[in-house]
């Protein structure tokens, strides 16, 4: 067919899910597609490794948690995945992590043992399994935690560091905030334009200078996250080693900076691994055979680009993305491929509730996969992310951890499956 | 009929799609170098709210964007910002008047066909300082911007009299002015590996697409110029359901495959829309020969390391980058793929000197990947992007098909 091409396995979605389901496909030999309409939640996720944040009770450790979540819940992704396969993703994320040639020396710390508590830009305590190094510093989930000195710019609009001392001192830190002023040429500075001063090993003496001037004896700094775009590690180093103590990063509002590094990372490791990447053209139609999704077709410039494949990876999101949409006549659909969904409320039950943060009954609607995350009625498309159903990752604080390892999983299912079917679109 | 088209309706009710996520702010790379433009969320979904048809423009520095379109590429919702911007720039250009430098330099056809009977002189001035800062003063195109030499040569003229042999496998080729006043080497390579492959290429009487007018925001002569080229070449598709059109300049087969009918309003057109559907760019034809086992690969090996850019124009064909699968063809060939977004040119934007300074800054990224990988040559599939990347870092830059060609060792 004009406008066809043929992989082992076409991947929709470049989030967390998607990125890691093709880098890991590509690594493991398989000719992988991967599709987006454009780029996925990183960049809008603080890019830390959420694995199970509260049950609801807040969690200390996450491998102990996992189980007893998989009791009560066997319905749950990582009921399905199983808590190795959850291990086993962190493992594979953090050696991507650290092979990764573009920026050297950044890394993710921690494990499923026990949860980080990070501060978030409000300065309230956040669980987290595996964070970048950057932002370890400010792990509150010790015995008696350091005094902060949170350190923000009036020139950041999206950053007050005296809201996030005073939360924090609620919480029984001991935490206060000091301002450095930040020459800006526009109103609307925002994180991105921040991080690439940081950058600059000049501007950073100089920033580090005016900083340490401010300084108590024993204070930790916490500071927005945006030390650093293009070499994130030497930037928090430099200023560590500057100011004689720890320094950490704190997740902020949009753009996320150590978001855009994770896009980066996971990027560069579908590239190194072979894989391809396709940004722009959203999925607008698919072909089926049977049980079987042949093809998918995007809306490439003049003509519709065909991708066809004997497995597909379905990343493409939940609500949140647009991929699973409620529309106005009240009716729920998987949008890319138009698959069943598992979750919803029956007939005349109330989809939702007036408590804004009370379990929704829609929360936990997902596209409908048997016990190896496959969709239902389409046995080659394979789940991952935020459209599987059953997880409400927000409350949870699961989202990063279901991502990678659902990806993790698709990825090997593929390739010990692909055997079966290999030459089958051909 | 109403003044706008359906599609144009359409681009613009996409920016109720926005959600403010600043996914499009952290990839501009205009306004991440430069305050003169504030980005495209404040530009485009937030500003156009404010854009009444017939009164004045809420804010000029809309003319600051340079239409890379990596804002649209890039956005989770499908809001169509490059676009939206690019049309309130018409309006900007409609109510503020049209400089004689834009008047000029948008006209690839007048400045070939003088140049290049006088090549040699033309060039000497192109690389006369004196001369340059005179055109500066005058004609506000910056002294020491990138400027491609004249061949001295046409394109057109040499395939006139090297005719394809009949194979009856027929294809269009759209050579673009960049192969035809300035580099008519790289339209000789494309028809030998083309021919190499068993087809026939037919070199239709054609001429600019129009999209440097487009980008500088003077709509109506690009609607002329590309609705020429649109009755050109519908004779032939319309004769020969299977008939493809395949270029190498990729930003003038995204205008005809796309942006014309888009930002134009030309959706109505039938010419155009044929010559949209059946237009290729030339990695994307070959990746889907080679997909189905019909290019030949009797490739020699390329001992050289290489770097490559994919250039915005290229990216917004929503196919991926093509030439890095062809390159994994070439026994030997070791290519380092650059992630800087754009090396600033915009076509003729980095020319302007007003603009110059925010081309380099926004090139700088690349420019240091570039020199940084220790690759011998650049390959980039657009012209105007060579010539930045040449100027800036002094590395000799091709099309990704110069490769292939030499595997081929045609």
């Amino acid at each position: 067919m004009r406008g066809e091409l043929h992989y082992d396995a076409v991947v929709i979605g470049a989030g967390t899910a998607g990125l890691t389901a093709g880098a890991r496909l590509a690594e493991g030999g398989a000719r992988v597609c991967v599709v987006a309409k454009g780029v996925g939640s990183t960049h809008l996720a603080p890019a830390t490794i959420d694995v199970l944040g509260y049950t609801p009770a807040r969690v200390a450790s996450p491998a102990a948690a996992l189980e007893e979540l998989a009791a009560l819940r066997p319905d749950h992704p990582y009921a399905l995945l199983g808590g190795e396969t959850v291990a086993e993703s962190l493992r594979w994320f953090r050696a991507a992590v650290e092979s990764g040639p573009s920026m050297p020396g950044y890394r993710y710390v921690g494990d499923l043992d026990r949860n980080h508590l990070l501060p978030t830009a409000v300065g309230a305590l956040r669980p987290s399994a595996l964070v970048p190094e950057t932002m370890a510093g400010g792990d509150m989930a010790t015995d008696a935690p350091a005094s902060v000195c949170i350190v923000g710019s009036r020139s950041l609009r999206d950053f007050h560091a005296g809201l996030c001392a005073a939360n924090l001192g609620r919480a029984g830190i001991e935490a206060r905030a000091v301002d450095i002023e930040i020459e800006v040429t526009r109103a609307d500075e925002n994180t991105v334009g921040m991080a690439r001063r940081f950058d600059d090993p000049a501007w950073r003496a100089d920033f580090a200078a005016r900083l340490a001037l401010k300084l108590g004896a024993e204070e930790r700094i916490g500071m927005p996250a945006m030390l650093g775009a293009r070499d994130p590690h030497g930037a928090w180093a430099d200023l560590e080693q500057r100011l004689g103590r720890a320094v950490f990063e704190i997740p902020t509002l949009p753009p996320s900076v150590p978001g855009m590094r994770l896009f980066e990372i996971l990027r560069s490791a579908l590239r190194r691994a072979g894989g391809r990447l396709i940004l722009g053209p959203e999925v607008v139609s698919y072909e089926r055979s049977g049980s079987r999704i042949v093809s998918v077709a995007t809306a490439s410039a003049g003509h519709d680009a065909h991708y066809a494949a004997p497995w597909f990876v379905l990343a493409s999101g939940g609500f949140g993305s647009g991929a699973i949409e409620l529309d106005s006549r009240w009716a729920t659909h998987e949008r890319v491929l138009g698959l069943p969904l598992r979750g919803l409320p029956d007939a005349g039950e109330p989809r939702f509730v007036g408590d804004y943060l009370a379990e929704q009954p829609m929360a936990r609607v997902g596209v409908a996969v048997d016990g190896e995350l496959r969709a239902e009625g389409a046995e080659n498309v394979l789940v991952a992310g935020a459209g599987l159903p059953g997880a409400v990752p927000w409350r949870e604080g699961s989202g990063e951890g279901i991502a990678l390892a659902s990806g993790s999983h698709a990825a090997r299912f593929v390739l010990a499956h692909s055997g079966a079917h290999a030459g089958a679109a051909a | 009929m109403s003044e706008h088209g359906v599609l144009e309706e359409l681009m613009r009710g996409s920016l109720d799609h926005c959600v403010k996520c600043t996914i499009c702010e952290t990839q501009c790379p205009v306004s991440n170098v430069s305050p003169l433009f504030p980005g495209p969320k404040y530009e485009g979904p937030q500003a156009e709210r404010y854009r009444i048809s017939d009164e004045p423009s809420v804010d000029p520095s809309v003319d600051y964007c340079s239409g890379c379109g990596i804002c649209s590429l890039a956005c989770p919702q499908g809001v169509k910002i490059a676009e939206i911007n690019s049309q309130a720039r018409n309006r900007l250009k409609q109510q503020k008047g049209i400089p004689l430098r834009d008047r000029i330099i948008t006209r690839p056809t007048w400045l070939g066909r003088l140049g290049t009977p006088a090549a040699p002189l033309a060039n000497l001035t192109i690389e006369s300082k004196p001369a340059r800062i005179i055109g500066e003063k005058v004609l506000k195109v910056h002294r020491d911007a990138a400027a491609p030499r004249f061949a001295g040569r046409r394109f057109s003229r040499w395939a006139k009299n090297h005719p394809s042999p009949a194979t009856g496998r027929k294809i269009l080729y759209f050579h673009g002015c960049g192969t035809e006043y300035y580099e008519p080497w790289e339209g000789e390579k494309v028809m030998q590996i083309l021919e190499h492959n068993g087809f026939e290429v037919i070199v239709p009487k054609q001429d600019c697409c129009g999209l440097p007018l487009q980008s500088s925001g003077l709509f109506d002569d690009a609607r002329k110029v590309i609705l020429r080229r649109g009755r050109e070449f519908a004779p032939y598709l319309r004769e020969d359901p299977n008939l493809l059109v395949v270029g190498n300049a990729t930003s003038c087969t995204l205008m005809l495959k796309r942006e014309a009918r888009e930002i134009l309003s030309l959706e109505d057109d039938p010419d155009l829309k044929l010559l949209s559907e059946r237009t290729y760019d030339i990695c994307e034809l070959l990746l889907e020969l080679h997909d189905r086992g019909e290019l030949k690969t009797d490739f020699k090996p390329v001992n050289e390391h290489i770097f490559y850019h994919a250039p915005c124009q290229q990216q917004g064909h929503w196919i991926g980058k093509p030439a890095l699968e062809l390159f994994a063809l070439i026994p030997g060939l070791k290519v380092t793929e650059g992630n800087a977004r754009c090396c600033g040119i915009a076509g003729t934007y980095g020319l302007k000197v007003e603009k110059y300074d925010i081309a380099m800054a926004v090139g700088a990224d690349l420019f240091g990947q570039v020199k940084a990988s220790g690759a011998g040559e650049v390959a980039c599939d657009s012209e105007t992007c060579r010539w930045q990347i040449t100027h800036a870092t002094g590395q000799k830059s091709v099309h990704p098909i110069d490769y292939l060609h030499r595997a081929y060792g045609l």
